[in-house]
């Protein structure tokens, strides 16, 4: 598409069919990722749903000219932001998948009547306005030499006040972030000893926890010891790995091993036996 | 297709993050829910950008991006922080304003 | 010469200061220092009055301004100082006697340990009624009464281990307080009238003021004159204030202090001159007075109770006098000034009697005293015949001018007033005699006290002799010094002004007929007192005696009136606000309380709850901006 269509393109209040296309099939997405962001019980499908749409709306804002915003929604928003996200639920998120049942007498239903009249009277009021007339970017994104230049234009005439205020904000919220999750360390850390005093004191598991895995065939983190009555140990397996409840239980599996192991020497024992004796 | 159609996938998407944030309990996720608002909020920007023919528009939206990431930095930081104190990332257990 | 006016102030101030603040370690000397200060200030004293007397009867007011006080717009009050001839007669009264008895004391109270605390209040006293009679404008004349108010209940009370003492003093605050408030009241509608308070400005306007604003302020002042000197109706506390040492009975409660009354409306002569009500009002509470006080006097059997009646039936007088106006101010003045003079003298002679008797005040338990304490007994018979106005001492000449003013007053009103006088001679007479024949004649009447101790009556020491000897000599001497020539009348007249007055019969005769009524009252008290034994134990008395002996029922009257009356009026007041004031306040409280508690479940404390209703909040302002489009 050549800059000169694509000027005209934008320029209309109609879209090309390959825009409506695009826009209708992508806005389906795009919905059902928003849905899907709300309605997940992980946190982590929830940030991947989000990331979906996000990169969606990138998508529609190249469309719509804004080729600038389209990369950076791209490289910020999913690329830095839902990155994020992901570490902090990394972090903390990773216990549990969250129960939808509602605690909050009423909550739920408000919540519905408040979103649906929200969402009606939103719509009403785009309906209302008489926005027909589209001028479109061509000239605005042409007048400087491109959509790029354009905005740098803009940011570093009109806008160079508020630009550098959001610089100075950024670099507050990166002080704020570190002064929030830095933990001075106000008292001497407890030594080996006082550890395993305390650990005597309080009853606890006095010997190193017992190794995951069984025999020397199985040694993932993943999978739990055998007590000597062939039943798993929980205490074999890491604590974070159990409140996921991500146990692979080998225990079964095992036991048929051993037996079919058994068998087999048996069976070889056997045949020997009755070589010997075949050859007495 | 009229342009127009954006601003109601827009307005599509700010109410399911407005629910989203009503009805979800993890603050991560009322947090993502909160981002979704923002991000429908320009594309709106993107279109009456688009609609006006001039960037203003696109400017905002472009701001609204820098704060955004400034949020989550410090939104974050102190959804890991109450975490610590309290182990919960639940906001209703982040209840002490009750009487 | 007027730099040396702040000094008279200065000096007991300075001793006030020093013996209050200066602890023990001034014990051994402060009696001195208090002494030596009070005649600091008697000696510039005369020395200012050596220098007025060298200048001529119209130039003789002297002016000190030290600085501004209240430096507001509109509101301005100087401390300044304004020495006239008025001011300089109070000045050498206050500090002349005052130092006489800073003398007596020294003896008085030599076994008190608090004595250096003692000379300090009596220093702050005189300091604070000379800043009184020195003032040149109203507010500070208040700040000098308020002083002298509390000088007053610090001494009344200065045995406050007694609670009779401490209660005396405190009910001598509180009536001062309802005459205090007379005083600022008066000066408050001075300040809306004449926009000043300095007595040049407001005496020099009274021409142009209405006299209804006159009368209020001239009664608001007699309100203000009658607390201060003990006048019915306020004048309950004299006779209690006879707790205190007997030095600040004779300082305070009979020469100085109750004489501000006396002082102020001579001083605002010109507010009453132009005032007649008032000035009606004020002769006939000196004259209520007068013969109340008197009767009073008749009947007590303390020594100093009876004193104290007979100083507040002499200060009647010179209200009385003071009300007359122009033909009487003078003789206001030189019978307070004689009046000092003899009842400074007999009060330190009832101390003396009592410093030998071991504190009894009761003279039925006296009797037969001029043995054993001649000097005592020679200036209390002085200052006994000064009072009663024997012809030729000092109390002669000034009574017998008011009651010649009196007369002279004119018409019906003269008749009554010269009548009430002349009989309040006769009284005088009588409960001095009284007073005079239960001391000091007849046969002796004390007894062993509860521990068996005898008394051993004796003279006092030489410190407590001499003041009274001195003051008997004023007593003596005074009125006739004053009298020849008309000197006082003449010294006094640039100031108060003065009328000759014009009594109905001849003033030969209105002497004769004072002379008469007071051999009358001798008489009769000798009839009762000295032919007869006088018994230990008081007879019952007729009605009027045990009325008097009640201080003619005014404690009662104002215990029923006031003490009851306040009493219940609090009990109703606080039953309407509690049942009234705080049902309402209550009611309030529970119905706010209430709805609170209702209001607060929507306070969950979840933000997501507060989260919807922002977000509805939101859906109804897009609801409304729509309304208001379509509209």
């Amino acid at each position: 598409m050549s800059a000169n269509l694509a000027a005209e393109t934008l320029a209309a209040y109609t879209t090309s069919s390959g825009e409506a296309f695009q826009f209708w099939v992508l806005g389906t997405v795009a919905v059902a990722g928003a849905l899907c962001t709300i309605l997940m019980r992980k946190a982590v499908y929830s940030a991947l749903c989000l990331a979906g749409t996000m990169i969606i709306l990138a998508v529609f804002y190249l469309a719509n000219g804004a080729y600038f915003l389209g990369a950076v929604q791209i490289v910020v928003y999913t690329g830095a932001i839902m990155m994020l996200f992901l570490f902090v639920v990394m972090l903390v998120g990773v216990t549990a998948a969250d129960s939808l049942k509602e605690t909050i007498r009423g909550q739920r239903w408000w919540a519905v009547v408040c979103g649906l009249g929200f969402g009606i009277l939103l719509t009403a009021g785009i309906g209302n306005a008489s926005l027909t007339e589209f001028a479109g970017l061509g000239a605005a994104n042409s007048a400087h030499g491109g959509n790029v230049e354009g905005l740098a234009a803009l940011i570093f005439t009109k806008y160079v006040f508020a630009f550098e205020i959001t610089g100075a904000l950024l670099i507050t919220a990166a002080v704020g972030a570190m002064v929030l999750t830095h933990r001075e360390r106000t008292e001497r850390a407890a030594t080996q000893r006082e550890l395993s005093e305390q650990r005597v004191r309080e009853g606890k598991h006095l010997p190193p926890l017992p190794a995951p895995g069984v025999y020397a065939r199985h040694n993932a983190v993943d999978i739990a010891g055998l007590l000597p009555d062939g039943s798993p140990s929980e205490l074999t397996v890491m604590q974070t790995l159990r409140k996921r409840g991500q146990i692979r239980d080998v225990s079964d599996e095992a036991l048929a091993d051993l037996k079919a192991l058994e068998q087999r020497s048996e069976e070889r024992l056997g045949r020997d036996r009755d070589e010997e004796e075949a050859n007495r | 297709m009229n342009p127009v159609n954006y601003l109601y996938l827009s307005a599509l998407l700010f109410t399911i993050g407005a629910a989203g944030v009503l009805i979800r309990r993890n603050a991560i996720v009322v947090f993502m829910c909160v981002e979704l608002m923002l991000n429908a909020c320009n594309l709106a920007f993107v279109t009456f950008s688009r609609m006006h023919g001039n960037l203003d528009g696109q400017i905002i939206a472009f701001f609204t991006m820098v704060v955004a990431a400034a949020e989550v930095v410090v939104g974050l930081a102190i959804i890991v922080s109450v975490f610590r104190a309290r182990h919960s990332a639940s906001v209703d257990d982040a209840s002490l304003m009750k009487l | 010469m007027e730099n040396l006016i702040a000094l008279l102030i200065g000096a007991p101030l300075l001793g006030a200061a020093v013996l209050l603040l200066g602890g023990r370690r001034l014990d051994k000397a402060g009696h001195w220092i208090g002494t030596l200060l009070a005649a600091v200030s008697f000696v510039i004293g005369l020395a200012l009055f050596a220098d007025m007397l060298g200048r001529s009867a119209d130039d003789r007011a002297l002016y000190q301004r030290l600085y501004t006080w209240i430096p507001v717009e509109g509101f301005q009050a100087d401390i300044a100082f304004q020495l006239d001839q008025l001011s300089m007669t109070f000045v050498l009264l206050i500090s002349g006697v005052g130092t006489l008895i800073h003398v007596y004391s020294i003896g008085y109270m030599e076994h008190d340990e608090r004595r250096r605390r003692f000379f300090g209040y009596l220093n702050l006293f005189v300091a604070a009624m000379l800043l009184l009679v020195l003032a040149d404008n109203y507010l500070l004349l208040y700040f000098g009464w308020e002083g002298v108010g509390l000088a007053s209940y610090l001494l009344i009370g200065f045995w406050q281990h007694k609670p009779s003492a401490a209660t005396a003093a405190k009910k001598a605050f509180l009536v001062n307080r309802v005459g205090d408030m007379g005083l600022s009241i008066a000066i408050m509608i001075m300040f809306t009238t004449f926009g000043t308070f300095a007595f040049g400005p407001v005496l020099g306007a009274t021409g142009e003021t209405s006299e209804g604003k006159l009368t209020a302020i001239g009664l608001m002042l007699l309100l203000a004159a009658c607390g201060k000197s003990a006048q019915v109706p306020l004048q309950s506390w004299l006779g209690d204030a006879m707790e205190g040492p007997t030095p600040v009975s004779a300082l305070i409660h009979a020469a100085t202090m109750v004489t501000a009354g006396v002082y102020l409306i001579v001083r605002s002569a010109d507010i009453f001159n132009a005032a007649p009500d008032a000035q009606l009002v004020v002769v006939v509470v000196g004259a209520v007075t007068l013969l109340f006080g008197a009767i009073v006097g008749c009947a007590k059997d303390d020594i100093k109770k009876a004193l104290a009646g007979s100083t507040m039936s002499q200060i009647g007088y010179m209200i009385l006098a003071a009300g007359l106006g122009p033909i009487g101010y003078v003789f206001a003045i030189m019978h307070l000034v004689t009046h000092g003079f003899f009842k400074a003298g007999l009060f330190l002679g009832a101390g003396s009697v009592m410093h030998g008797m071991n504190d009894e005040v009761d003279m039925r338990k006296y009797g037969g005293l001029r043995k054993y304490m001649p000097v005592t007994f020679v200036t209390f018979g002085l200052g006994y015949l000064a009072i009663i106005g024997f012809p030729g001492l000092s109390g002669f000449f000034s009574k017998d001018k008011i009651i010649e003013a009196a007369f002279a007053k004119g018409g019906t009103e003269g008749w009554i007033l010269g009548s009430v006088t002349l009989l309040g001679a006769a009284i005088t007479a009588y409960y001095m005699t009284r007073v005079m024949l239960m001391t000091f004649f007849g046969e002796k009447r004390w007894q062993p006290d509860a521990e068996g101790h005898e008394p051993h009556p004796h003279e006092s020491p030489r410190s407590m002799t001499l003041p009274m000897i001195l003051l008997a000599f004023g007593s003596v001497f005074a009125g006739g010094l004053f009298s020849i020539g008309d000197r006082f009348v003449k010294w006094l007249e640039p100031v108060t002004s003065f009328e000759h007055g014009h009594p109905p019969i001849s003033a030969g005769a209105i002497t004769s007929a004072t002379v008469a009524v007071m051999v009358v009252g001798v008489g009769i008290a000798y009839l009762q007192y000295g032919r007869r034994p006088v018994p230990v134990v008081a007879p019952r008395g007729s009605l009027l005696t045990r009325a008097a002996r009640r201080d003619l029922l005014q404690d009662d009257f104002n215990h029923a009136v006031f003490v009851r009356g306040g009493t219940h009026l609090t009990r109703s007041l606080v039953y309407v606000d509690h049942t009234l004031v705080d049902g309402v306040v209550n009611g309030t409280a529970a119905s706010v309380g209430g709805l609170s508690g209702r209001l607060r479940k929507l306070q969950n404390g979840y933000a997501r709850s507060y989260a919807v209703s922002m977000f509805g909040g939101t859906a109804v302002l897009i609801a409304a901006t729509l309304l208001m489009r379509a509209v």
